[in-house]
């Protein structure tokens, strides 16, 4: 075999409330990282407001841009292509990285690839470990709570996902009742860490064969039971509240996991999206899989929530399959994960 | 000298290309939210018809707003990025500022605008003498009746230029009468060429901290502040 050229992508990812961009070699390797979070900004509403989200990524782009190619050392020319979060995502927050990433490519005369966000979340794991097929992804998110299947590099086949509320909104609407600070999702787990499953909340287990999730249910079981004993003047204990929640959100979430990954004999599996950085998931489901010859994968923290190495992994993988982006490229909030995999298949 | 000016503030969006003492190429498009995909397949068709290749740009001009927020940054975004990889400066010019250099031959005040909705619109005064621009009032987000009565209180002849005139032009001959002039049919669009121009001479902005000009707080900040006004008077 023949030595081939190194392959540099250069990454932007806009599509919430970070503004990133990065630099991959092989599609495997971090050469340069950086985000810039906009998580102080939006504390004081509660959440992200999209319209200021879009305009922080205008002020921090081209700084984002200058401290990847200064911390890397190196320059456009030096770049094979240019990828971007296509969608999903705020759309408006999208099209300053899609603005952006067409200008950068357009000026060198490189390559534009688009890049589905959640492909990004699972191939954050490569920079950590190569993937070995078949495997199976949990990407838990804000947005998204879906199991997806990969035989191959950069074709995913969605098996399960939430009939309602991803498992990120649930934390963020469970953490608000509690009157925890923005966001809430770690404060939770924070929270449940210090107490105990005491109120057995139901677990949506919903059709036997089914991989599919449903949270809204328990969220209204946590905010009618603490409405019920506010009440009746009882007290409960916040930490046992969180703990109980989560112990709900966990078991399905590993136990569907697991079950998949058995029905699908798969040879790894993923856990992607912001809410991996979850203490009490990561650990029931290394307890879970302790047993098993299946290889469990966690990120890192700084691999879990939005970040541009990820938008650069999986777009190394478009990039070799020869997928290009015309200029008008928009972005699509609505990017479906399935059809973005059998781009350039016949 | 070769300068890419470029437009997606509002409803039309315009690409034009200054090279040594002329304009080169223009190009001119009305049609509301399709700026996302075409900015870019036009710049690029503009840029080949010129025969000028990104490495051969010398600077950027483009336009800050006000108007769509959306279409302001995708339009910045662009220039900011492309200038700052090609390393050349970008110049930001009004959008307001550029609709009234339709008008920089006339003597008479400037009122450009953008209707902004609920009878809101943003605006300026704007005045030329001999070729020479001043602001007379500062671009704003108002209400239109305020801004007329205002301006009436000035007893000038003013120009109206706006893409949005068929909606206030009654009101504003109400209000005005004898002192409005509006310019003919084909003058109310904003021109990417006199962009270019007037932004040919103009030193570079600070790149990095170059923002769109909204002219108007995002609602859920507007609230926030009020919030914090109120909790400091109880
Ligand atoms: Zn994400």
């Amino acid at each position: 075999m023949s030595e081939q050229k190194e392959t540099y992508i250069l990454a932007i990812e806009t599509s919430c409330d970070e503004t990133a961009a990065a630099i991959i070699k092989d599609g495997t390797e971090v050469v340069a990282n950086v985000v810039a979070t906009q998580i102080e900004s939006h504390k004081r509403f509660g959440g992200v407001v999209p319209e200021i989200a879009s305009r922080h990524h205008v002020e921090q782009m081209t700084i984002v841009l200058e401290e990847v190619f200064a911390k890397a050392n190196m320059t456009m020319e030096q770049i094979d292509a240019v990828a971007v979060t296509e969608g999903p995502g705020l759309v408006g927050a999208l099209l300053v990285g899609v603005s952006s990433a067409k200008a950068l490519a357009y000026a060198h005369q490189k390559p534009l690839i688009g890049v589905h966000h959640i492909a990004g979340h699972i191939y954050a794991n490569r920079l950590q470990e190569e993937f070995t097929f078949p495997l199976l992804a949990l990407v838990v998110s804000g947005g998204h709570t879906e199991l997806i299947l990969m035989k191959e590099h950069g074709v995913f086949e969605v098996i399960g996902e939430t009939r309602d509320d991803a498992a990120g909104e649930a934390y963020d609407k469970v953490a608000r009742t509690l009157d925890l600070p923005y966001p809430g999702g770690p404060e939770v787990d924070r929270l449940a860490q210090l107490g105990e499953d005491t109120l057995s909340f139901p677990r949506a287990w919903l059709e036997e064969d089914s991989y599919d999730f449903s949270f809204s249910g328990l969220k209204s079981a946590v905010i009618n039971t603490l409405h019920n004993a506010k009440q009746k003047g009882n007290d409960l204990k916040r930490e046992n509240i969180a703990a109980s929640f989560q112990a709900s959100v966990i078991d399905v979430l590993t136990e569907k996991t697991y079950r998949a990954a058995k029905d699908h004999q798969v040879n790894q599996v993923i856990i992607a999206g912001g809410v991996a950085a979850n203490k009490g998931l990561r650990a029931s489901l290394e307890e879970k899989f302790k047993e098993e010859s299946i290889q469990l994968s966690i990120p890192p923290l700084w691999l879990c929530t939005d970040n541009a190495a990820m938008i650069g992994a999986a777009g190394t993988i478009a990039y070799q399959k020869g997928n290009r982006a015309g200029w008008d490229m928009n972005a699509n909030p609505g990017l479906d994960l399935e059809s973005y995999g059998m781009r350039g298949r016949s | 000298m070769n300068i890419l000016a470029i437009d997606t503030s509002n409803d039309a969006m315009g690409i034009a290309i200054y090279q040594q003492d002329k304009v080169i190429a223009e190009y001119v498009s009305i049609n509301k939210n399709k700026h996302s995909t075409r900015l870019m397949p036009a710049i690029a068709q503009v840029m080949e018809d010129a025969n000028v290749t990104p490495r051969d740009l010398t600077k950027i001009v483009v336009a800050k707003g006000p108007g769509s927020y959306t279409g302001v940054r995708i339009g910045l975004s662009v220039a900011k990025t492309m200038a700052w990889s090609l390393q050349i400066p970008v110049v930001a010019v009004s959008s307001l500022e550029i609709l009234a250099l339709q008008a920089k031959a006339m003597q008479q005040l400037i009122c450009p605008f953008f209707d902004a909705r609920r009878g809101l619109v943003f605006t300026g005064l704007y005045q030329f003498n001999s070729g020479e621009f001043t602001t007379v009032r500062e671009d704003q987000n108002i209400l239109f009746e305020n801004w007329l009565e205002q301006v009436k209180s000035l007893n000038q002849a003013i120009i109206f230029i706006s893409p949005d005139l068929s909606i206030y032009q009654d009101l504003i001959q109400e209000k005005l009468g004898e002192l409005a002039i509006f310019l003919p049919e084909g003058f109310h669009n904003a021109r990417p060429s006199l962009l270019a121009i007037a932004g040919k001479d103009r030193t570079g902005e600070e790149l990095h901290s170059l923002q769109p000009s909204y002219l108007r707080l995002v609602e859920a900040e507007a609230k926030w502040l009020e919030e914090q006004k109120e909790k400091q008077h109880e």
